[in-house]
């Protein structure tokens, strides 16, 4: 099944997925380039540093090391610290709670780490923490390994996943972009504990769809957890894997000479991705690393200013129609009859306004040709000159 | 049309914040002139004592900044004639790049404002009164039309629409690339260009994570960092957001302001006054967070700022009420019939009520009985009496007038529209809406969790 992705990768290791890369495949559902190179596990910021548009994804390292420095803090002494946390937020009994550390993270020891994992919640009743394990998931006929920060059980016997994020909850509130991302990566660990539990023989509900997330509390590095309802994020994600299956049926289809492989030169590399139809809209910017090229590969087409502008003008496709229909050059098709009649009602009306004032100073080249704004051609500038 | 009070002597804040930390303060630039940006730096973000030696700088620069405006004051009329108050003549006004940036300073001027001047973590007493003005700039950042507390992208975006989407819209850098690109180069590609870190440093409070590891990282992780050196890149990082910054001001200024801003801008003083007092009365610091019956009420004064904000835009901006004409909401008709003379005298005592026909080729989504009010005439009324249509691309509306038109039972010349004018009719009003009747704090229902135990002093 996927030996014709294994195909499109040439001859480059797959990339590894993780939770955030995962998290990342709910977002623009609607985009099959990039439902296919990322089931192929294609290096895309290889690829889009090749072929001249490289993406800028960095991560400082102060915030890597602060978020590593509150996790070591929390686990330090067998998680004293994060089991008082846990124990306010979970009803965790702070005596009597095993700690199993399965390991540090190193890519030789996977296999075994997740044969432990799976002993150990095998046979496991009773509170218990469980750091570092291991468990899997299956992305597009790919067995994808995944690393949660934790796993707590529950006097009753439930699982809860504990996700810990170093950003702060300033009196109750944190950032809701931060919040909602920790949110679906906690929603791919408990999707692939409780296929895991499913494949031993328990009931797959053992696992709590509450996570509890664990920040540091206004300005201090004190941790405060809350609990995370994820069940919104469980269903979107379980449509998205769904969908990436049929996503090697797609590459099968694909001519044989269509590769990823980042080696090749970028004339190659343009070619094959053309082979893929995108979907590329604004918030792809901050989520995939092609995000660059396919922006300026979707130039002059209503959906590169964002759904509000699209939805505005009526969902016609490229900016040149709306143009056109807005002139009345253009006839419109019967469904567009309705978008191409308030789109001259627009630019009638915009006529007709900037007609009553002076040509006032205008900056050279203010004036694109592209409309935006809410309501198209009327809206090119919006306040008056 | 420019909607918004652009001050001649805005204080401009760029803030950085450091990578990770909650709020951390990095650098920021500040100043009230183009030409002196003021850097204020923190040697090492993860010291306490170094955070709060760069709180009492900028509370040095701030709250003196804030308090030149508690000077000359003019009495405002209340209560009808009865009373009089004082309102200072102008106010301060504050400038970042972002909305980020607003954040920022709220964040900032929670973490400052209830720190204590004395005891084992004492700080000087500027600290927490920096954290109580930036407490009152967040704040009334959240008010429409306020222009207290501005932030450039918003501005600017609120002025000039780009082909570019609104994500990228949100670079300061790219954003005006778009709407003033320097000679040769169209918009898109000064937008395109500015989109490199390397060229345009981000516009904070975020640092641009290849500069935090490749140079800041450097400087700072060693025990007593260079000052001298940290100061330059940070210099460096800053200064090109700092001219943007200005120059966003100077394409704003060359925009006429529309004849509603001054009205605002009154409202903003008014703001400024009474938290001076607030302050001068040994007031509180603002409260961690709401109570149900004083969120309710603010909700409630933002919901009436929001939709006076938006008519005042309409009624200010053909631009802008051009949107309302494409949706139906406003039309521009001519007026073909009128008699300016007619009484309706059905009622106790006869009553001046004009009606005229306006014929108009646009869309009207308005029904009978529907009050419409003219930009032109604003203390007038339309009442909508019937609404016919002529053939396919015409419409007669028949109104009926009150207000405006003076006591007696003719009306003063010109105060109703004369045959052949043409008159734009909407549904939007300027009219006064009353504030909220909600029950005081310690009658708060049980609903909403009941009157709120009095608020304990944090640190």
């Amino acid at each position: 099944m996927s030996g014709a992705l294994d195909r499109l990768r040439g001859g480059a290791p797959p990339k590894r997925h993780n939770a955030r890369t995962i998290a990342a495949l709910t977002s623009n559902p609607g985009c099959t380039r990039r439902a296919v190179l990322d089931a192929a596990g294609a290096d895309k910021p290889k690829i889009a540093q090749q072929i001249g548009f490289p993406g800028n994804f960095g991560q400082s390292r102060f915030a890597l090391a602060r978020g590593n420095g509150f996790e070591a803090m929390l686990k330090a002494d067998d998680c004293a610290l994060l089991l008082t946390v846990l124990g306010d937020c979970l009803r965790l009994e702070p005596t009597g709670v095993s700690y199993d550390d399965l390991g540090d993270d190193a890519d030789d020891t996977l296999a075994a780490r997740h044969a432990r994992t799976r002993r150990l919640l095998a046979g496991a009743a009773g509170a218990a923490l469980i750091d570092h394990p291991l468990l899997t998931l299956d992305v597009a006929g790919q067995r994808v390994f995944l690393e949660p920060d934790l796993i707590a059980f529950q006097v009753e016997g439930r699982l809860h996943v504990v996700e810990i994020k170093s950003f702060a909850i300033v009196d109750g509130q944190a950032d809701s972009a931060k919040v909602s991302a920790a949110a679906v990566q906690a929603a791919v660990y408990v999707l692939a504990l409780r296929r895991l539990l499913e494949e031993l023989g328990h009931d797959p509900e053992l696992v709590s769809h509450d996570v509890v997330l664990v920040c540091t509390e206004n300005f201090s590095l004190n941790p405060a957890a809350v609990v995370l309802d994820v069940r919104k994020q469980l269903a979107t994600l379980k449509r998205q894997l769904t969908r990436l299956a049929s996503v090697s049926a797609l590459a099968a289809a694909l001519p044989a000479s269509v590769s990823f492989d980042p080696a090749l030169p970028p004339a190659d590399l343009i070619a094959a991705l053309s082979e893929i139809e995108a979907s590329y809209a604004p918030e792809c910017l901050s989520t995939c690393e092609l995000a660059f090229y396919c922006r300026h590969e979707a130039a002059g087409s209503t959906a590169a200013l964002g759904r509000p502008v699209q939805d505005a003008l009526g969902g016609i496709g490229a900016v040149d129609e709306v143009l056109a229909l807005a002139a009345g050059t253009r006839t419109p098709t019967a469904e567009q009859a309705e978008a191409a009649e308030l789109l001259r009602a627009a630019a009638r009306l915009r006529a007709e306004l900037m007609s009553n004032f002076p040509p006032g100073p205008r900056p050279e080249g203010s004036g694109p040709s592209i409309p935006a704004g809410r309501c198209g051609p009327g809206h090119v500038e919006k306040g008056s000159p | 049309m420019r909607h918004l009070h652009v001050h001649p002597s805005p204080l401009v804040i760029i803030p950085l914040a450091m990578a990770g930390e909650a709020n951390t303060p990095l650098a920021a630039m500040v100043g009230t002139t183009a030409g002196e940006p003021r850097l204020l730096t923190v040697a090492q973000p993860r010291n306490r004592d170094h955070r709060f030696a760069f709180a009492a700088e900028l509370a040095d620069v701030l709250v003196r900044y804030v308090d030149g405006f508690a000077g000359a004051a003019e009495p405002i009329a209340v209560d009808r004639g009865r009373d009089v108050r004082y309102r200072f003549t102008d106010a301060p006004q504050l400038w970042v790049p972002n909305t980020g940036g607003v954040d920022f300073l709220r964040l900032f001027g929670r973490s400052t404002r209830f720190r204590g001047t004395e005891g084992e973590y004492a700080v000087p007493p500027s600290v927490p009164l920096l954290g109580r003005w930036l407490t009152f700039f967040a704040n009334s950042a959240e008010v429409p039309g306020s222009s207290l507390l501005l932030n450039a992208v918003q501005a600017l975006g609120l002025h000039w629409a780009t082909g570019q989407s609104s994500a990228e819209d949100a670079q300061l850098a790219a954003l005006l690339g778009w709407i003033s690109p320097p000679p040769g180069r169209t918009g898109a590609e000064a937008a395109l260009a500015a989109e490199d870190p390397a060229v345009s440093p981000p516009a904070g409070p975020a640092t641009d994570p290849s500069f935090d590891n490749h140079v800041l990282a450097p400087l700072i992780s060693s025990a007593s960092p260079d000052v001298a050196a940290l100061t330059e890149v940070l210099h460096a990082q800053l200064l090109p957001t700092w001219e943007l910054m200005w120059r966003a001001l100077d394409l704003l200024r060359g925009l006429p302001a529309g004849s509603r801003v001054a009205g605002r801008w009154d409202g903003d003083r008014d703001a400024y006054s009474g938290f001076v007092q607030h302050l001068a009365d040994g007031g509180p610091p603002q409260p961690r967070r709401d109570g149900a019956v004083a969120a309710a009420a603010r909700l409630h004064r933002l919901e009436n700022a929001a939709t006076r904000y938006a008519v005042q835009r309409a009624f200010d901006d053909p631009l802008v009420m051009a949107e309302y004409r494409l949706s139906g909401a406003a039309f521009v008709g001519q007026v073909t019939l009128a008699k300016a003379d007619r009484i309706d005298d059905s009622g106790k005592r006869p009553v001046l009520r004009p009606r005229i026909m306006v014929v108009t080729p646009e869309p009207v989504r308005v029904e009978k009985g529907a009050a419409l009010t003219s930009p032109a005439r604003p203390g007038q009324k339309a009442l909508v009496v019937s609404v016919t249509a002529v053939d396919d691309a015409r419409t007669e509306v028949l109104l009926e007038l009150s207000g405006g038109m003076g006591r007696k039972l003719v009306a003063e010349p010109g105060s109703v529209p004369e045959v052949g004018e043409r008159l734009l009719l909407t549904t939007l009003s300027e009219a006064y809406r009353p504030g909220g009747a909600f029950p005081d704090r310690d009658q708060t229902p049980w609903t909403h969790g009941g009157p709120p135990a009095s608020e304990p002093d944090g640190a």
